[in-house]
């Protein structure tokens, strides 16, 4: 067999949440096409949306994702907050942020350790690591459930909370509630802190690539709930003028849109989120992160990883503060009524920047909705990654390459039950 | 006797499901030393071949190539156990089943030839033989680690086919509708959440589907008058288990 025309075919990229394929086209030792193939089959979010009640997003678009639901409800509430001009109390903000901070620590424990540690010491998946790193697995696992447990508390429901509404919450937790909480949340930052360190000991490929980032800010805070945008490279631009800047287009290989911003590849979620805001991290996050060999910026996206645990320190510091500040709002919502017209609201999930868009007609129903989710915006950035990963490494064999394209597209913790609205890797060496 | 095999499977579903196994932190390394898990593709590279002693499904049948599929999970499958709304009664994603699928994939895709999709969203049990079912979007945890230990041990698990009404009663929580006026779907939707939204001040809003004959005839006029408008009644009923309240309903 010529060497130059082998092809490579891989079963289902596992690992991931959703159902994809990855096909990487070599003609001549150069890379002639990559594509991230979703073939997670299409739900019509944005369709049946339409003549829906102006209060009802949060609770439906929940269910485009149940890892990251609450990013969901947050993100349509503040578009609907936004259309109707209504602005939440500060207090009822921060137990959104303190929901939130549930949902990264949960989100980013199941990555990190039931998901991407497993490629570092190659392992077919967390649960067989057990007997062996329980120092990793079962500190794991104790992290991911205080996730899970403040996102009971507050939300009612780990998965699909129950407990968001416009204005607010349906109801809202006595101080003394949040005791048992601040427990669980002091000893998971213990063990974030030590599982920090055993990660940053992993080898991590040298892979640093020049995509423009695109994230919230947040004045002082680390963005999570709400914030102004932010890129790394052109001018920053308001929430309301997000769809001049990015564009969804139709690729034939996919049920996911790609999206384009200015119409250049980038890439949002945690490195993006972190190379462009560190500065703003807690002083115990910031040290860890320096501990674990990170500078103010990441472009390595097998680093991911260890912004990932960087970013769970962070969110558990932030719980026990809010937690602490804590007095029990008078009301748990404030009234939102219907006013016609267009609301725009951004949150940052824990794969990145979520954006939703509604138009509300005068019979207090939805005209239109847009939804652009995190994994859809870094389709195109993940291809070039792969392209680029493919040509350096033109030498390896066909089984270490595809290991290879298939760890660098879990980097990017792909979302694709999110972006379809999984992946088989096909490599074609003509 | 050899260890049992588990194997997950996932159709058109947002991944929430699958995801309550991996949410039994507590559980799931005794879970692992009791059954082998064989595939499981959202949390392991590791696939075995078939046959499985219990598979769980989550997720609808939107694609012809997925109706051949579960017909395939169908065969491998000792036992097969449907999860959430998706897989018992079409998801949300069944709204579809109500409007034309075509003008839906136009609304969001620029050139919709491109998609390969059925008309309808559609149950497992409209395609194969289901033997035990999951309601719930999401499905509850409890109710998870019951069904495994049930079948671990070969009895049947304990699903009990009441409402959340009577489960709400059981708490003791005070009644949304009978105290304060909130419309709440508890008294025809089906059991197994513990009565969540009212112990949150929030009227059920039907996410784990109908009970057994649901007397909405009865309901509805209650709802009307705690303050849902008339075109809004379907619409709570058109949710998560929407072709599952459509059937079911005895006031249309």
């Amino acid at each position: 067999m010529n060497p130059e025309t082998r092809t490579i075919a891989v079963g289902a990229l596992t690992r991931v949440e959703g159902e994809g394929a990855l096909r990487v086209t070599l003609s001549g030792g150069v890379v002639e096409s990559v594509e991230l193939n979703i073939y997670e089959p299409p739900r019509f979010f944005e369709a049946f949306l339409r003549g829906r009640a102006y209060t009802e997003p949060p609770d439906l678009t929940a269910r485009v994702c149940g890892i990251c639901p609450v990013a969901y409800q947050i993100s349509a509430a503040n578009a609907i907050e936004d259309a109707c001009g209504v602005t939440v109390p500060e207090e009822l903000v921060a137990l959104r942020r303190l929901l939130y901070c549930g949902e990264w620590i949960h989100s980013h424990a199941l990555h990190i350790f039931l998901l991407h540690t497993p490629d570092f010491l190659g392992y077919p998946d967390g649960i067989s690591m057990a007997k062996d790193r329980p120092d990793l697995i079962e500190r794991g696992l104790a992290i991911k459930k205080t996730g899970n447990r403040l996102m009971e508390q507050i939300g009612g429901r780990a998965i699909h909370p129950i407990n968001v509404r416009l204005g607010g919450f349906y109801s809202v937790p006595h101080k003394h509630d949040l005791d048992p909480l601040a427990e669980m949340l002091r000893r998971s930052l213990d063990q974030a802190t030590d599982v920090l360190q055993l990660v940053a000991q992993f080898e991590f490929p040298d892979a640093e690539f020049d995509h423009e980032l695109l994230s919230l800010t947040d004045g002082e805070r680390y963005p999570i709930e709400n914030g102004t945008i932010k890129r790394s490279t052109g001018k920053p631009f308001q929430v309301a003028d997000f769809s001049e800047h990015v564009v969804e287009t139709q690729v034939k290989h996919s049920t996911a849109l790609h999206a384009t911003l200015d119409g250049q590849r980038y890439l949002t979620g945690p490195l993006a989120r972190y190379s462009l805001n560190s500065a703003a991290l807690s002083p115990v996050a910031r040290e860890a992160a320096a501990a674990a060999g990170l500078g103010a910026q990441c472009r390595n996206p097998f680093r991911s990883i260890l912004v990932r645990a960087v970013e769970v320190i962070y969110a558990i510091e932030e719980s026990l503060r809010i937690i602490a500040e804590y007095e029990r709002p008078a009301r748990p919502f404030v009234d939102v009524p219907a006013r016609a017209g267009i609301g725009h609201g951004v949150s940052e999930a824990p794969r990145g920047l979520l954006y939703h868009r509604y138009e509300i007609g005068d019979d207090n129903l939805i005209r239109s909705a847009t939804i652009v989710p995190p994994t859809a915006q870094n389709q195109a950035a993940i291809e070039h990654e792969m392209a680029e990963l493919v040509e350096t490494n033109l030498a390896v064999d066909d089984a270490m390459l595809t290991s290879l394209c298939e760890k660098a597209i879990r980097n990017h913790d792909p979302c694709i039950s999110c972006s379809a609205h999984f992946l088989t890797l096909t490599v074609d060496r003509k | 006797m050899s260890t049992p095999t588990l194997a997950v499977w996932k159709f058109a579903s947002c991944d929430g499901c699958q995801l309550t196994l991996l949410d039994c932190e507590d559980e799931l390394l005794t879970l692992a030393s009791q059954v082998r898990i064989a595939t499981f593709l959202e949390a392991s590279s590791a696939i075995v071949d078939g046959p499985y002693d219990v598979s769980l499904v989550e997720g609808s049948i939107t694609t012809a190539a997925d109706e051949r599929r579960i017909k395939e999970i169908r065969e491998q499958s000792r036992t097969l156990v449907t999860i959430g709304a998706c897989a018992t009664a079409g998801g949300i994603q069944a709204l579809r089943n109500f409007a034309d699928v075509d003008e839906f994939a136009s609304v969001v895709y620029a050139k919709p030839e491109y998609i390969d999709t059925l008309a309808t969203s559609t149950p497992a049990a409209a395609h194969v033989e289901v033997d035990y079912q999951l309601q719930g979007c999401p499905i509850d945890r409890g109710q998870l680690l019951e069904t495994l230990a049930a079948l671990l041990v070969g009895r049947k698990p304990r699903l009990p086919a009441k409402t959340v009404c009577t489960e709400c009663k059981l708490r003791g929580v005070t009644c949304v509708v009978v105290a304060e006026g909130i419309p709440c779907l508890g008294p025809v939707t089906h059991a197994g959440c513990g009565a969540l939204c009212p112990t949150y001040h929030r009227g059920c809003y039907g996410c784990f589907g109908p009970a057994a004959t649901p007397n909405t005839a009865a309901l509805i006029p209650v709802l009307r008058r705690d303050g849902i408008p008339a075109d809004g009644v379907d619409r709570v009923f058109s949710t998560f288990n929407v072709a599952n309240f459509a059937a079911e309903r005895n006031d249309t």
